[in-house]
């Protein structure tokens, strides 16, 4: 099947089996392989990229299902030489060690500060209230990203440094 | 993988009118019904994409509740403004469920439908009745920590995972569809679900090809609403018992192969039995098989606890 997507800005063309996932066709198709296969099916996050802005699992979703969309991975948020800030704060705080699951939570926390700026409530919303970017809501926020390394305190203040634009 | 053909519904009634040829699938997120064709569990032949159907608006119903369609995502719901000011609980119990990734994904229709999250019906190497019917139940006698308690046969003690589901049956929720023959139907939550009997296989009220279109609620009971889930680490996990109370009614989760309306104990509240009393009534009827005894009581302290929170929030504690 022929589909169209715009990866990471470019419009690209693909002759697919049906069968292939986003995530397949990213990193086998297109050579995108910042997006990372971990589990390949939605249990820990290595996989996110968003999909017209929004954070999914690419290992959980059929590339036909995505003919016109506009996918963005690690590689279209930013280049060595200009990092996106949520890139630079990872650096900054040493916020992986062995990376492999850095790709999905990078692109997974920008998602995330959308979510939040646009009022999307978590598990640690008050009842009829805005959400404050406490410790506790960013990691509720980011459990669908697993590290298996344990960078968690790392990421977290990583996280809240481009927040808070200090990154 | 099975090779299959795909096509993207360019209408319900294409999509219900499709979906008459023969292994022919919905597809909304493909968030549980891809998880289940890389295991080859499922085998569609093809594969309809319903997921950008224009069935995706939250609408006040003239009643007071509300009508949200079926290919609303999880996350859409649960951050709708009408949907936390009327029903708070609804809210909480998505956002209790999978991750941000997946609600962004998974849709209303198919997170009613999800399948059971039992180990042997993932596992092919398994006797399941619900996967392979007449090969037996390998939760029977094996591991069975997360089976049900309520409403199992010896075919099958799985039990169904949705924390949503839970909370519209408390809700009093319908599902409206789109039959084959391009009638509509009206079918409450509390009944989509099949009781396993001896047909595990079988799961819903739905006929082949039938498209859920929307969920209405009705207006909320008076009394507040709390929703309350238990489960092995702190979030991206599945349950092991939730609670959803809505005013004087109740919904157990993860406790039975549908969400488990507890009407032993809404009787028992209307007759002025305190909660614990209450739970207890509906726990007299529980069947634990051993390893899962640990949800009897669980749900007993669960069950009270929800009560009292939704309570308070009756009280001026929050918007429910
Ligand atoms: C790691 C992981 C953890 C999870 N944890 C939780 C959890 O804690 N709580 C929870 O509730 N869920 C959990 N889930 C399940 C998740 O919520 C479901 O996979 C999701 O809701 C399914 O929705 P979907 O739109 O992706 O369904 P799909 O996969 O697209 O469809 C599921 C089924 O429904 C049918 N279908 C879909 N839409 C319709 C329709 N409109 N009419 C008729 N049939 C239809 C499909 O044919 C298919 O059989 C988890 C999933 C994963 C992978
Ligand atoms: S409990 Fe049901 S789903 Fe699990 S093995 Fe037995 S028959 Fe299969
Ligand atoms: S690879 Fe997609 S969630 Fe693990
Ligand atoms: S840095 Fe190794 S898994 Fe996260």
């Amino acid at each position: 099947m022929r589909i169209n997507i715009t990866a990471n800005g470019e419009a690209r063309s693909l002759d697919l089996d049906p069968r292939t996932t986003l995530l397949d066709a990213l990193r086998e198709h297109l050579k995108l392989t910042g997006s990372k296969k971990g589990c390949d099916h939605g249990q820990c996050g290595a996989c996110t990229v968003l999909a017209n802005g929004t954070r999914i699992n690419a290992c959980l979703s059929l590339a036909v299902m995505h003919d016109g969309d506009e996918v963005t991975t690690i590689e279209g948020l930013g280049s060595p030489e200009t990092l996106h800030p949520m890139q630079q704060a990872f650096l900054t705080h040493d916020a992986f060690q062995c990376g492999y699951c850095t790709p999905g939570q990078i692109c997974s926390a920008v998602a995330m500060l959308a979510e939040f700026e646009a009022g999307a409530p978590s598990p640690e919303t008050p009842r009829g209230a805005a959400p404050t970017l406490s410790d506790a809501e960013i990691r509720e926020r980011m459990s669908g990203n697993i590290c298996r390394c344990s960078a968690y305190p790392q990421i977290v203040a990583a996280i809240r440094d481009a927040a808070e634009g200090r990154a | 993988m099975r090779p299959f053909t795909y096509e993207r519904a360019a209408s319900a009634a294409a999509a219900v009118e499709a979906a008459q040829a023969p292994g022919a699938r919905f597809i909304a997120g493909g968030t549980n019904l891809l998880d289940l064709m890389k295991l080859d569990i499922e085998a569609p032949a093809h594969l309809i994409d319903v997921g950008r159907l224009p069935m995706a608006g939250i609408e006040a119903t003239d009643e007071g509740g509300l009508r949200i369609g079926a290919m609303a995502t999880n996350t859409a719901v649960a951050s709708d403004p009408l949907v936390r000011a009327r029903f708070p609980m609804l809210s909480e119990a998505i956002v209790a469920g999978g991750s941000p990734q997946l609600r962004n994904k998974a849709r209303v229709g198919g997170n009613l439908l999800q399948r059971t999250r039992c180990a042997y019906f993932y596992d092919p190497t398994k006797p399941c009745n619900k996967r392979q019917p007449g090969s037996g139940c390998g939760a029977l006698e094996g591991l069975n920590r997360n089976a049900a308690i309520f409403g199992a046969s010896p075919s099958c003690v799985a039990t169904h995972p949705s924390d949503m589901a839970v909370a519209l049956t408390a809700l009093d929720a319908r599902v409206e569809t789109l039959t084959a023959g391009g009638g509509a139907r009206s079918i409450p939550v509390a009944d989509l679900h099949r009781a396993p009997g001896d047909t595990p296989h079988l799961e819903t009220a739905l006929d082949d090809g039938e498209l859920i279109t929307a969920v209405v609620v009705p207006p909320a009971p008076t009394g507040g609403q709390a929703y309350r889930k238990v489960r092995d680490r702190a979030s991206y996990a599945g349950g092991l018992a939730s609670v959803a109370v809505a005013g004087g009614r109740l919904a157990l989760g993860m406790v039975a192969l549908k969400p488990w309306r507890a009407t032993a104990a809404e009787a028992a509240l209307v007759d002025g039995a305190d909660p614990a009393e209450a739970i207890g009534r509906e726990l007299a009827g529980a069947s634990p098989l051993g390893r899962n005894d640990f949800k009897v009581p669980l749900v007993a302290r669960l069950a009270v606890a929800t009560m009292a929170e939704a309570r308070a929030a009756a009280n001026g504690g929050g918007q429910g």
